[in-house]
Order: C-alpha cells, then sequence, then structure tokens
C-alpha cells in the first residue's frame, strides 16, 4: 500500500502547529522536568569535579609537570641488576593467583550448591547465605590481603587467602545462578528412575553447569593475575612489593621496566586462556 | 533427474564406527590427563613459590577467628543507642569520606567513559578511519586497561600529591580503556544499514557516527558505564590504601593501628554502600536497556 505524501503548506503547518501543540513539541512539563534534571546533574558534576580538586589550576597544572618529569624519568625502562628477583616477583604472583582460584573454584561448588534455590528447598539457608555472600563480595580482595598479613604474615600465602576468600563469594554466586538456570528436564528424568539427591547432583545438574563453572574459573583465574600484581602493595606477596617499593625510592625506570613485566605477564595469561577456553571448555560444553 | 545409485560400502560402519569412537575417546583421555598432569604440576610449583604453609595456617586459624572477634563491637541491649554511637562514634566524617568515595568514582566514571567514548569508534573495525588508526587506538585502550589502578594511583599520587585527585585519574585511566574496549565491540555489532543510509545521503564520518551509530548505541553505552560505575564504587573504596583519598586511606589507618571496633564499621559501611549503589544502578540499567527494547 501507498502512502501518498499530502502537500502541505505553510498555513496549514500552521494551523495544525496550533491544532496539536504536543506533537510538534514536547509538553512545557516535560521540557521543565528534563531542564531542571539536566541542570541537577551539571551542578552535581561542577560539584564533584571541585571536590576532587580540578578547579585547583595551579597544583593540576604543578602536577601535570611532575607527571610528565617521570614519564622521562622511566624512558628507558632497565633491570638494573634486578631481573631475578622481578622474575621470581612475578611467578609469586602466577603461583598466588592460581592457588587463590583454584580454592575458590573448589569451595564455590559445595557452597553454590547450597545456595541455589533448586537444590536446597526453604528460604532460611538460602537467603542468609547469599547475603553473607554479598558481603564477602563487598570487599575489596586488597582488604581481606590486609587482614590477612596480620594472620599469616607478610607473604604470598597472605594473598592467596585473600584472593580465595574474596572470589569465593563472587564464584559461589555465580555457581548458584548457573545450577538455577539448569534445564528441569534431566532432574525430573533421574528423580521419575528413583534417584537420590546426590545421585540428581551428579548426573543430571553437575554436567549441565561444569563447562559453566570451568569457563567461569578460567575468567577468574585471568582477573586474579591482575588483582595479584598489586596485592603485594600491602604486603601479601608478589610484584606489587617490589614496584611500590621501586617507586617509594623514586626508581623509575626499575619501576617502568617491573610494569612493562606485569603488562607482558597479564597479556600472556589473557592469550593462554583464551586458548585454554577454545580448546577445553568449548569441547566440554559439547560433551555436556 | 536420475539418482546415481551409491557405492557399495567397504566394510560394515558400526564396527568402524565404534573403532573411530574408542580412538576418539582415547584421545580425549590422553588429552585430559596431560592437562591435569600439566594443571598439577603447576599447583605444585605454586605451594612452593607461594610459600604456602599449613602450619602457618593452623597457627593463625585462632588469630583469624580471634581478628574477627575483636573487631566485633560490645553491644548491649540495655545500652544498644549508646553502644551503636560509640561503635560508630566518628560517623559524620566516616560517611563524608565515603560520599568523597562514591564522588571519585562517580567522577572517574565520566571522565573514563568521556575518554572511552571519544577512543571508540576510531577503535571499532567498521569505522575506523584507517587500519593505523584503528590499531594505535586498540593498543592505547589495551595499555590503559591493563595497568592496573593501583599502580598508576601510585604514580599519580607522586605528581599531583595525596589526596582524591590522583585517585580519579586513575580509575579513569582504568575506566577509558575498559569502557573503550566494551564501547567498540558494541559500535561493531551495531546495524549497518543506517550507516551505508549516512554515507549514501553524502554525511561525512562524523555525520555517520552522529546519525548513524550513537542512537543506536547509547543506550548500551550506558547500561556499561553504570556497571562500570558499580566497579568503580569498589575501586574507589580501596585506592585510599595508597594515599589516593576516599575511605581507604581511614580503613588502612585503622586496620595499621588496630582500631579493631572501627575496622568493623568502616567495613560494614563500605560493604552498606556498595549494595545500595548495585541495587541503583541496577535499577537503572533495567530502565535504559527496557528503553533499548522498546526503540
Amino acid at each position: 500500500m501507498n502512502v501518498e505524501a499530502l502537500p502541505i503548506d505553510g498555513h496549514d503547518l500552521q494551523a495544525l502547529r496550533r491544532a496539536y501543540p504536543q506533537v510538534f513539541a514536547r509538553p512545557r512539563g516535560t521540557r521543565f522536568r528534563r531542564a531542571a534534571i539536566l541542570l541537577g546533574i551539571a551542578l552535581f558534576v561542577v560539584f564533584c569535579f571541585w571536590r576532587i580538586g580540578f578547579f585547583d589550576l595551579a597544583r593540576f597544572i604543578a602536577g601535570l609537570g611532575r607527571l610528565g618529569l617521570i614519564l622521562g624519568l622511566m624512558v628507558p625502562p632497565t633491570p638494573a641488576g634486578a631481573l631475578l628477583e622481578m622474575v621470581n616477583g612475578i611467578f609469586e604472583t602466577l603461583a598466588m593467583a592460581l592457588l587463590g582460584t583454584t580454592i575458590a573454584a573448589l569451595a564455590a561448588v559445595p557452597i553454590g550448591m547450597l545456595a541455589a534455590k533448586n537444590v536446597i528447598p526453604g528460604w532460611l539457608l538460602h537467603f542468609s547465605l547469599r547475603r553473607a555472600l554479598d558481603g564477602i563480595r563487598g570487599i575489596d580482595a586488597l582488604i581481606w590481603a590486609l587482614i590477612f598479613v596480620h594472620v599469616v604474615g607478610l607473604g604470598p600465602f597472605a594473598g592467596i587467602l585473600a584472593l580465595a576468600v574474596s572470589d569465593t563469594g563472587t564464584l559461589s554466586k555465580l555457581y548458584a545462578e548457573a545450577i538455577e538456570n539448569v534445564n528441569p528436564k534431566p532432574i525430573e528424568g533421574l528423580r521419575a528412575t528413583g534417584a537420590n539427591r546426590l545421585q540428581v547432583m551428579r548426573f543430571a545438574i553437575l554436567p549441565q553447569v561444569f563447562p559453566v563453572m570451568l569457563s567461569n574459573a578460567l575468567y577468574f583465574f585471568e582477573s586474579n593475575t591482575r588483582s595479584a600484581t598489586i596485592l603485594g602493595i600491602v604486603g601479601a606477596g608478589g610484584i606489587g612489593l617490589q614496584l611500590s617499593d621501586r617507586i617509594r625510592l623514586n626508581a623509575w625506570d626499575e619501576a617502568a621496566f617491573i610494569i612493562l613485566i606485569i603488562l607482558a605477564t597479564v597479556t600472556l595469561i589473557d592469550l593462554l586462556s583464551a586458548r585454554i577456553q577454545r580448546r577445553f571448555i568449548v569441547s566440554a560444553g559439547r560433551r555436556g | 533427474m536420475t539418482v546415481e545409485p551409491r557405492p557399495p560400502r567397504p566394510t560394515d560402519p558400526v564396527p568402524a564406527f565404534e573403532a573411530a569412537r574408542r580412538e576418539m575417546n582415547r584421545r580425549r583421555r590422553q588429552q585430559n590427563l596431560l592437562f591435569a598432569a600439566i594443571f598439577l604440576s603447576a599447583i605444585i610449583a605454586s605451594l612452593y613459590v607461594g610459600e604456602v604453609r599449613l602450619g602457618v595456617l593452623l597457627e593463625g586459624l585462632p588469630n583469624l577467628l580471634d581478628y574477627i572477634r575483636q573487631t566485633m563491637p560490645e553491644l548491649h541491649r540495655a545500652s544498644l543507642p549508646q553502644d551503636l554511637a560509640s561503635w560508630y562514634w566518628a560517623l559524620p566524617r566516616w560517611l563524608g569520606l565515603l560520599g568523597d568515595t562514591v564522588v571519585m568514582a562517580f567522577t572517574g566514571t565520566l571522565l573514563g567513559a568521556i575518554g572511552g567514548f571519544v577512543l571508540c569508534f576510531p577503535a571499532s573495525r567498521n569505522l575506523a578511519p584507517n587500519a593505523t588508526v584503528h590499531f594505535a587506538c586498540r593498543r592505547l585502550l589495551e595499555f590503559a586497561r591493563t595497568v592496573p589502578e593501583l599502580v598508576s594511583a601510585l604514580v599519580f599520587v607522586y605528581a599531583f600529591g595525596i589526596g582524591p585527585l590522583a585517585g580519579v585519574l586513575a580509575i579513569a585511566l582504568h575506566t577509558v580503556g575498559a569502557l573503550g574496549k566494551l564501547f567498540a565491540e558494541v559500535n561493531e555489532n551495531a546495524d549497518e544499514h543506517s550507516l551505508q543510509g549516512v554515507r549514501a545521503a553524502g554525511g561525512n564520518w562524523l555525520q555517520a557516527i552522529r546519525f548513524a551509530i550513537v542512537p543506536q548505541v547509547l543506550p548500551n553505552f550506558l547500561s556499561y558505564a553504570l556497571l562500570r560505575f558499580e566497579i568503580n564504587v569498589r575501586a574507589a573504596s580501596v585506592i585510599g590504601f595508597v594515599g589516593a583519598g576516599g575511605i581507604g586511606q581511614e580503613l588502612l589507618l585503622v586496620i595499621r593501628q588496630f582500631i579493631y571496633p572501627d575496622i568493623s564499621a568502616i567495613v560494614l559501611l563500605i560493604i552498606l554502600a556498595v549494595s545500595v549503589i548495585d541495587i541503583s544502578c541496577e535499577r537503572l540499567r533495567h530502565g535504559v536497556i527496557g528503553k533499548e527494547a522498546l526503540i
């Protein structure tokens, strides 16, 4: 069906405008509200910038000058004879990420099951566990690291525990959600054959959620490698301790070298994890 | 049309299939074993490098419980209001610092989103003016994303002095990288027809982006920026550990000085703030995405 455009001249347009003002412009109330909201946001942004100190131009410009100076001192990055120590630090970082993720991924399986609605009937356990997990997730790994440094002393072990605890919170939640989203048909099928709760878990739920769990764990290993590089700043082992030391001592060329090592390691782990993801998890997913 | 007769089968297919399946299973088992061996040796090496000593943990475990117990405030039913007041004795100051933390996260997200918005168009495959610009923008975003916030915060604290400015800049830098990449992915998935339409009508690069891409991607951009804001609130709560402002600075102080009840008070405040912001952002995000669905 063709719709032909009606010829409209200026006079018609004006008449239409008078007759149907709301078609041509938003009603005054809406316009006013929009303007007020925009003004409010703008004022808030200005307040934020003022509060942060962007309006202290002299300080800002002096800071930019110092930043330029630092960047100049960073070139060329040199290990300055501490290469072995740095490599050791990066291995420590990787070890922390691997162990932290592994512990969390293992601990999160039973906790995730307990926190899933379709596994545990009744809301009390499920609800309180979920809230506890939310609480654990609300605390950054760095805070956990500070706490564990007090418990087991300085060193990578504190970092491992910090990563393990903070990831257990997140992974348990993700696992619980994965378990709640499984296809219920296989569960019903197994129940119909007289399987008990554990058997349902093993043969109906686990095969469906295992690929999701593995892929999440892998993703967390990746992100933990990034986190583990900085835990050393509070004394929890890894390359971060050396980096913050170099910065405190104004050894900017060595600091730049450590940053480059961190960048290379993180990129390498990303590539590796992408390969494992493709090779291992896709095939596991197909099987499941 | 004639159908050619199928050539006769050389062997019975069932045993051939079974043999192939056995072979496949065997190879898969081998591969899994190899993976397990690599994984296990990595774990053992990590146990050594990571200085994991179960003795230390077992020794420390009572310490941990003790630590947690000591951070618990003394609350009695009879004098609950007074106890709460003495637990949160510095509430106004802490709320101010918490407000600063949220302001830092907001400003960092805003600056980062602006930077990511500017860089995402040349960084997406379908919009880049040429290969060199595309490559350069991609690498720039990658760099900004990979440097941990705390590391850049350390550098910025040195340049701009102790205070929230350094933290905001560090958060903004990281956010440029993280959001720029996500924005570019949204652009690459955008509908190309409107782009072709604007180009056919003689629109230049800027006009094509303004009128063909931005209207499509803006709701997704907004949703990602809100998600990033949630992440940045968490980041801002600890960036003070290196002197970059916010509540983290205060938390580090009370942990270092063993002011136990204050630790739990501040940590609870942080958890509360993070949850409130998570919940409200989730609402807003659903609103934004819902609008997009209507369009």
